[in-house]
């Protein structure tokens, strides 16, 4: 009954029109930008279903008139790269072997750091923590020669592992920095019973710390595994033909040997670098805003 | 068995000296109350004696034994605390067998305790439960039975009711009380609030400022306060303090006080140590100030007031009274309170009543 009333009120109905509007206007403009920041995204992935001639005789941007799956196939495993004809898969596979250690031991190392750096405070810690979190601020380019320099020392140059290493290390900074702050909302007092139940240093990080560390986890991986699979200039630098990993890869297809441009191949290979991360993100994603908004211990 | 022997034992954060040596000593068996304002260091000197915190210099004895550089697992102590801290990934039989897990207790051994423990506080239904599925009573009673579970030389309470609701506060701490006396074990237990101190302790030790104030049973404590902050912080409502000078000395020795014009008489075995002129503060707790029957009427001492704010309890009334210039709070019997705005002739019973220098703020 109430309701009745409310819908024949005349300032109700004025009131319920202009929220209509509202929402028109909103989800209409947020549909726009939407489109605007998709379009890129759908030509590429149009592309690479389209035939070259095809491409070539109706423009890039355009709907495909024909399907073709060769373009995916010849990206993976025959396209040329700095004159090896193999294929993307080889550079697919250096990324790969180097993100996946390298996350799984930058964010190791992360929570150990946070930990430590929370729980275990001695003299100087918030000095060095300080220092590590300036490393955030540093940009890569900096440590481009002292890196280039070390890895020819340690004799790792043009290999995956040195890429690796220099991700574990750069990275440092970012993981020590998530897992500290979140580190630092699990009470003291955690920590003190377990002192006196009689667990250690590394105890207590297994068993109590480290269950309850899932969320800030995800972050963390989910951060390094994007930013390590996406970096782009140690890769180009520091690695070169077959060591390459694939963002490296991609500029090198794009500056192809031939004189043809083939914007089929070169829009599945773009594809096929950017899978990793997206994947990544539609099944992670959620936990990742959840995380960093979320205490220690409810 | 387990004695606690503190000896001068202070601590300093920095320049900051939160502990100026304090010395106690617990008789085995004995439930000591840490009590005192935040700040007090008391919380502090309890982190000491578990070992969590390092000490700036003295020694703390755990029976015989020295343990000022003895980790805190091999202290043979327990503790409870305020926030209960239970490890909230873990279920309830999980958090109580941690430690038994960390010092590689036989599984069978493990089970015969985690059941002793749970029936005997009654949480067997919650052993599967993680702590956040837990009522804060239900909780308290959780990180209780990993503390006995241990059987403890000492037991080291934080503030453990603090976080509970008024009604399960009182019936948590009648548990701690039974508890005790079923153990037996040496306890030491720190709190802010006064009224626990008093219920639960064989001995209060009042601390203020880095300093232990006073350490005495309960009621010693109360009725003989060893300086005015004792005397305040003990006692709801607080104690009344007026400043007067002693009259003359022997049988007719009184208190005179500026703006009121009888002297409060001072019972002779009080008199005895005063000097006529002397400076005094008078303290009196707001029960001695509203009976009506006195054994002995030459110690009775009348002040004449206004009734400006009477309160209600159930059990008492708490009547603020303007006397002079002064706020003087009494405490009366529902019936006999007097209303708001009336006069009121206060009776006091000056055998009860303290007396502090007010320059060294010390029982005289």
């Amino acid at each position: 009954m109430v309701n009745v009333a409310l819908t024949e009120d005349p300032a109700a109905q004025v009131a319920a029109r202009a929220y209509l509007v509202n929402r028109i206007i909103i989800y209409g403009l947020l549909a726009v930008f939407a489109i605007i920041y998709l379009l890129p995204l759908a030509v590429v992935i149009m592309n690479s279903f389209r035939p070259l001639p095809e491409i070539a005789a109706n423009g890039l941007i355009n709907f495909p008139r024909q399907i073709q799956f060769s373009a995916w196939s010849d990206a993976w495993s025959t396209i040329c790269i700095n004159g090896a004809c193999e294929g993307m898969k080889r550079n697919f596979y250096n990324s790969l072997y180097m993100t996946i250690p390298a996350t799984i031991i930058s964010t190791i190392l992360g929570a150990i750091n946070g930990y430590i750096l929370s729980k275990w405070r001695f003299r100087g810690s918030e000095v060095l923590f300080t220092c590590m979190v300036f490393g955030v601020f540093v940009p890569g380019q900096i440590a481009l020669l002292p890196w280039a320099f070390l890895l020819g020392k340690l004799g790792l140059q043009n290999s995956i592992t040195g890429l690796a290493l220099v991700h574990i290390i750069q990275g440092l900074s970012f993981t020590t920095l998530f897992c500290r702050n979140f580190y630092i909302s699990i009470p003291d007092d955690l920590i003190k019973a377990a002192r006196i139940d009689g667990a250690g240093f590394w105890r207590i990080f297994r068993k109590i710390v480290l269950p309850i560390s899932p969320p800030i986890l995800i972050v963390t991986v989910i951060w390094q595994f994007t930013g390590i699979w996406n970096e782009f200039l140690f890769g180009v630098v520091l690695t070169s033909g077959k060591e390459q990993p694939i963002t490296a890869a991609l500029v090198a297809l794009s500056a192809g040997e031939t004189n043809v441009r083939q914007f089929d191949v070169m829009s599945a290979g773009v594809l096929i670098g950017a899978l990793p991360p997206l994947l990544i993100y539609f099944l992670g994603g959620k936990y990742f805003v959840r995380g960093l908004t979320q205490g220690a211990v409810k | 068995m387990a004695t606690l022997t503190i000896k001068n034992v202070t601590k300093s954060f920095g320049v900051v000296e939160v502990l100026k040596g304090v010395t106690l000593a617990a008789e085995d068996g004995e439930f000591i109350a840490l009590v005192g304002p935040s700040g007090c260091g008391k919380s502090t000197l309890l982190n000491m004696i578990a070992g969590l915190e390092k000490i700036s210099s003295g020694e703390i004895y755990i029976g015989d034994r020295l343990v000022n550089s003895v980790q805190p697992k091999d202290r043979d102590i327990a503790m409870v605390f305020q926030s209960y801290a239970l490890y909230p990934t873990m279920t309830v039989r999980e958090n109580i067998t941690f430690g038994m897990e960390s010092r590689r207790v036989p599984k069978a051994e493990q089970n015969a305790a985690v059941d002793r423990v749970a029936s005997f506080l009654q949480i067997e239904p919650l052993l599967h439960r993680k702590p956040g599925q837990l009522s804060g009573g239900q909780r308290q009673r959780v990180a209780m039975g990993r503390a006995l579970v241990r059987d403890p030389a000492l037991f080291l309470f934080d503030e453990p009711l603090s976080n509970l609701d008024a009604k399960l506060r009182v019936e948590m701490r009648t548990e701690i009380k039974k508890l005790h006396a079923r153990v037996g074990k040496t306890m030491v237990y720190v709190t802010h609030d006064q009224v626990e101190a008093m219920t639960l302790a064989s001995r209060i030790a009042v601390m203020h400022a880095g300093m232990l104030q006073q350490f005495d049973e309960p009621k010693k404590v109360y009725d003989e306060p060893a300086n005015i902050f004792v005397a305040g912080f003990m006692g709801s409502p607080s104690m009344n303090f007026i400043e007067g000078s002693i009259t003359s000395v022997g049988d007719g020795a009184g208190i005179e006080i500026s703006g009121i014009n009888n002297p409060l008489p001072i019972p002779s075995q009080k008199a005895q140590h005063l000097t006529a002129g002397q400076r005094v503060v008078v303290g009196l707790r707001p029960e001695h100030l509203g009976r009506r029957n006195f054994e002995n009427p030459s110690s009775v001492g009348r002040l004449q007031g206004v009734v400006e704010v009477v309160e209600p309890t159930g059990a008492e009334s708490i009547v603020v009274t303007r006397v002079g210039d002064k706020e003087i709070i009494a405490r009366f019997e529902p019936d006999a309170a007097p209303t708001q705005g009336s006069n009121v002739e206060l009776q006091i019973d000056m055998e009860k009543a303290s007396l502090f220098d007010p320059k060294t703020e010390q029982r005289i």
